[in-house]
């Protein structure tokens, strides 16, 4: 529904390049539809442990999620003994051992597995790090992209699948791609995504928009984690508030009756 | 808010009896309109109050780390380590045959907080306790090998002088109840869960 | 009618009468929520008073439950907040309370501000009831404006930056001034840490106000539709249980938007900038405050002069604190003021554009209109009001509220009921 979209788009705006060049605007995401849409949706559990899958075997190399807990992952469906399996697999700064010693006999930090309590081990010790690592740019975290930008989730997809080849005469920075969908169309990331490039165990194929809309998704949720709980609490506050305001409004006509 | 005036207004006598004679027989609809409202009012606020009391209590953070996994396999017999468990020290003791032997025959009867040493631990060689004197809450020395053991072979508080013997139970000075087993359980042969 | 009433009846209740003889807490209540004579014909705009009432009640809740959790620190700020979103039991929901709590607070007092407005709720004898009213809305803002740095996100730190400049337009202390409330060089710790004990007093000092407010109010007594004041016991019936049982059916409404916007569209009235943490070194592309504040915002970037703009903002609310005595005309209420009900509407209008050009880039054509609108919002006050007050023709006034309520019922005047004892009263 969204790729033939998309690519009339692309060559819609790419035959129309010379008033491209000169609009350095961003293009406006196209307006997709999410399951955790309206007053009812909720999140789609299969798509977002796709996300988190992706998240982990792509995005996770350069860019952090520090804001969620391994322990968050329950809300994915995983056990708690997954969970722990899914920690275990990242290495944390261990306390002091029991001679109270924060490194070992070569002078390096010790560790240990991370627990689920522990929050989502960062790729960079830190910014500086990062930014020699990533053409002196700090890869954004990612806990709260989904939410931190106009049309979150819609943009994610549109900037993920938004790569293609500058018009003439643009001039790219070194390092820098071309990006329909990013402000001034030149972005530091490069395309992160190429077809089949996660092995999917089931479900749709891993195209580059599947995989763009699941880590999307999954975004979302790191985003706003609550999501579900707020719209299940909702709904119920609101029918208690149609009875409460029924119920006033009878009370109200009947007190004011001898005044009319 | 919303119960606290409409249950005045249940509670209030009709301003004046003209308005009562007027009302006349829809009087009873009123008071059960009335009585409704109130109610569903009252109802309302008191589950509106639930998440603000809810929003004190241990949150999602301080629940994930009130449990803690210690590997025990490292520790040798004769040795201790001291782990943090809910920002309290906890003593884990590998026990010598020597120390169980003691502890396992000390006579129950004379001792000021009695417990036999089998109630205070699940495994023999394995003393779990939590490390905070029962007098004023200084932590005992006695952990590492160098420390004072006090008279009885345990451990020793400077702060006010406090014996515990090989058990952790208080044996001499101020204390008064043995040092505080906590909740725990072996999930393998080597591995323990506190909390 | 005076505010205390002798010819009560005691009180049946020992207990009551007995407490009631030392404290008469009960005699309070019962002349100023239980007989407490009102119009009979207030309009449902007469409910946004207590539901600004409401509405800084949950503020003040919510409030208290956040600064449990919340820490007043640069480096842990951000991330206390987003704690709260995350881990505290219903943190989420306290804080998206708060969060839209502000917006909320703030769209009802300004339609309570546009209904004085409209009804001359500002004349004669009522010109410190309306300044006070004011004065709360001066408080409100500021206060609004602390919480919202609270968050430290990227509009947090950068509207912290921008305001606090402002004061750099004073003309020579403007530095120091800056430094001093900075608690150093840039908005930075210090900064945090103050705006956090300023915003946990503020509303309390609003809660001050508000019961002078409701003195000055109980002094004279609401307004009503038409203006005029009530001339005898026909005109009014008892606050309770006429006006409690009104006043709470306008909360279970204003429950049902306020609840709405936490539950299903909780991020609606925010910048999602505010979701990215304070960068000092990075400003954001586009500064905009909250909607509530835009117009006045509005107002400052229409004038290309520091100082001057700063003033004009400033103006723009003080000038409602001059409107009893802008507005001379001896008619109250825009029903029987057909021009100044026009350019009533017109203003509404204005301020709408006001605050809609808040939301724009700095570029034309919205600095033009900008100025079109801070001209005519000045003019309004300045120029308007006074000349139609003066030149007006209005319309004739009923002879008193009763008689205007029958004549809109289509019936001859009666006897209000729910009146008793008015004649002692009177």
């Amino acid at each position: 529904m969204m790729r033939p979209f998309l690519s009339f788009t692309l060559a819609a705006l790419l035959a129309s390049s010379a008033a491209l060049a000169a609009e350095s605007e961003a293009l406006p995401p196209p307006d997709l539809e999410w399951s955790f849409e309206g007053p009812l949706g909720l999140y789609d559990r299969d798509a977002m442990r796709r996300g988190l899958k992706i998240y982990r075997e792509v995005c996770a190399s350069c860019h952090s999620i520090g804001l969620l807990r391994y322990r968050d992952l329950r809300a994915l469906g995983y056990t708690e003994s997954e969970v722990k399996e899914i920690a275990g697999q990242y290495e944390v700064p261990a306390g002091p051992d029991p001679a109270g010693n924060t490194v070992d006999a070569s002078g390096n930090l010790l560790t240990r597995p991370a627990t689920p309590a522990d929050a989502f081990v960062a790729p960079f010790a830190n910014a500086n790090a990062a930014k020699a690592a990533n053409n002196g740019k700090v890869p954004p975290d990612l806990s709260l992209i989904a939410k931190s930008r106009i049309s979150g989730p819609d943009y994610l997809v549109a900037l993920l699948t938004g790569y293609g080849e500058p018009p003439a005469g643009t001039e790219l920075a070194p390092g820098a791609s071309y990006n329909l969908y990013f402000p001034g169309h030149q972005i530091a990331m490069p395309p992160p995504l190429s077809p089949g490039q996660v092995q999917y165990e089931d479900g749709p194929e891993a195209t580059v928009a599947q995989m763009s809309t699941d880590v999307s998704h999954f975004l979302m949720w790191a985003a706003e984690p609550k999501l579900e709980e707020r719209k299940n609490l909702g709904l119920k506050v609101m029918g208690y508030l149609a009875v409460l305001f029924v119920l006033m409004i009878a009370v109200k006509r009947r007190v004011w009756r001898d005044v009319h | 808010m919303v119960n606290v005036n409409s249950a005045t207004l249940a509670g209030a006598e009709p301003s004046d009896s003209r308005e009562r004679e007027k009302t006349g027989g829809e009087g009873t609809r009123r008071d059960f309109l009335l009585l409704a409202a109130t109610a569903v009012g009252a109802v309302g606020a008191g589950l509106a109050a639930w998440p603000f009391i809810s929003s004190m209590r241990p949150a999602a953070d301080t629940l994930a780390e009130a449990t803690l996994e210690v590997d025990l396999s490292p520790i040798e017999t004769g040795q201790a380590i001291t782990v943090v468990w809910r920002k309290k020290p906890v003593f884990i003791r590998h026990r010598t045959a020597d120390e169980i032997q003691k502890a396992e025959s000390q006579n129950v009867a004379e001792l000021r907080d009695p417990q036999p040493d089998s109630e205070r631990v699940k495994k023999p060689e394995w003393l779990v306790m939590i490390g905070i004197c029962t007098h004023l809450g200084c932590i005992p020395l006695g952990q590492q090998p160098n420390d004072p053991t006090g008279n009885y072979g345990g451990w020793f508080c400077p702060c006010h002088g406090s014996h515990y013997d090989e058990s952790g139970r208080i044996r001499q000075g101020p204390a008064p109840r043995n040092l505080a087993i906590p909740q725990y359980e072996f999930i393998d042969d080597t591995t323990i869960r506190l909390g | 009618m005076t505010a205390h009433n002798p010819a009560s009846p005691p009180f049946r209740n020992p207990v009551i009468r007995w407490v009631d003889y030392r404290l008469p807490v009960f005699t309070f209540m019962r002349d100023h929520l239980g007989d407490y004579q009102t119009p009979k014909n207030l309009s449902y705009m007469w409910n946004f008073g207590s539901l600004a009432g409401i509405a800084l009640v949950v503020m003040i809740l919510t409030g208290i439950f956040l600064a449990m959790h919340y820490q007043p620190n640069v480096n842990g700020a951000f991330a206390s907040v987003e704690r709260i979103m995350r881990d505290v039991n219903y943190g989420w929901l306290i804080r998206y309370l708060h969060m839209n709590g502000a917006s909320m607070f703030f769209l009802v007092v300004y339609l309570h501000t546009f209904r004085g407005l409209y009804y001359g709720s500002y004349k004669a004898p009522r010109e410190v009831l309306w300044m006070l009213g004011v004065l709360i809305l001066f408080t409100m803002m500021p206060t609004a404006f602390l919480g919202y740095v609270l968050v430290w996100g990227q509009q947090s730190f950068w509207a912290a930056t921008v305001i606090t400049s402002m004061v750099t337009a004073v003309p020579f202390v403007g530095e120091p001034i800056v430094e001093w409330l900075w608690g150093g060089f840039a908005v930075d710790n210090p900064t945090l840490n103050r705006f956090f004990a300023l915003h946990y007093l503020m509303p309390f000092v609003i809660v001050g106000i508000i019961a002078i407010h409701l003195w000055a109010l109980h002094m004279h007594r609401s307004n009503n539709p038409t203006g005029v004041e009530p001339k005898g016991p026909e005109d009014t019936i008892a606050f309770h249980p006429y006006f409690t049982v009104k006043d709470l059916l306008g909360v279970a409404a204003f429950l049902i938007v306020y609840l709405g916007f936490v539950f299903f569209a909780p991020n609606f009235f925010t910048e999602p900038d505010n979701y990215i943490p304070a960068d000092p070194l990075v400003t954001p592309h586009q500064i905009v405050p909250e909607w509530y504040l835009l117009p006045f915002y509005t107002v400052l970037r229409a004038i290309p002069h520091k100082l001057t703009g700063v003033i004009a903002m400033v103006a723009a609310i003080a000038i409602l604190f001059l409107m009893p005595w802008l507005d001379r005309s001896p008619v109250k209420s825009a029903r029987f003021r057909p021009l100044y009900r026009m350019f009533f509407w017109i203003f509404l209008l204005d301020c709408l554009i006001l605050g809609y050009l808040g939301a724009q880039t700095a570029e034309e054509p919205y600095v033009t209109a900008g100025q079109i609108a801070t001209f005519y919002y000045f003019a309004h006050f300045l120029i308007i009001v006074p000349a139609v007050s003066r030149f007006e023709k209005t319309k004739p006034v009923p002879e008193s509220i009763s008689v205007d309520v029958a004549a809109r019922e289509g019936r001859r005047p009666r006897r209000g009921v729910g009146t008793k004892k008015k004649e002692e009263v009177a």
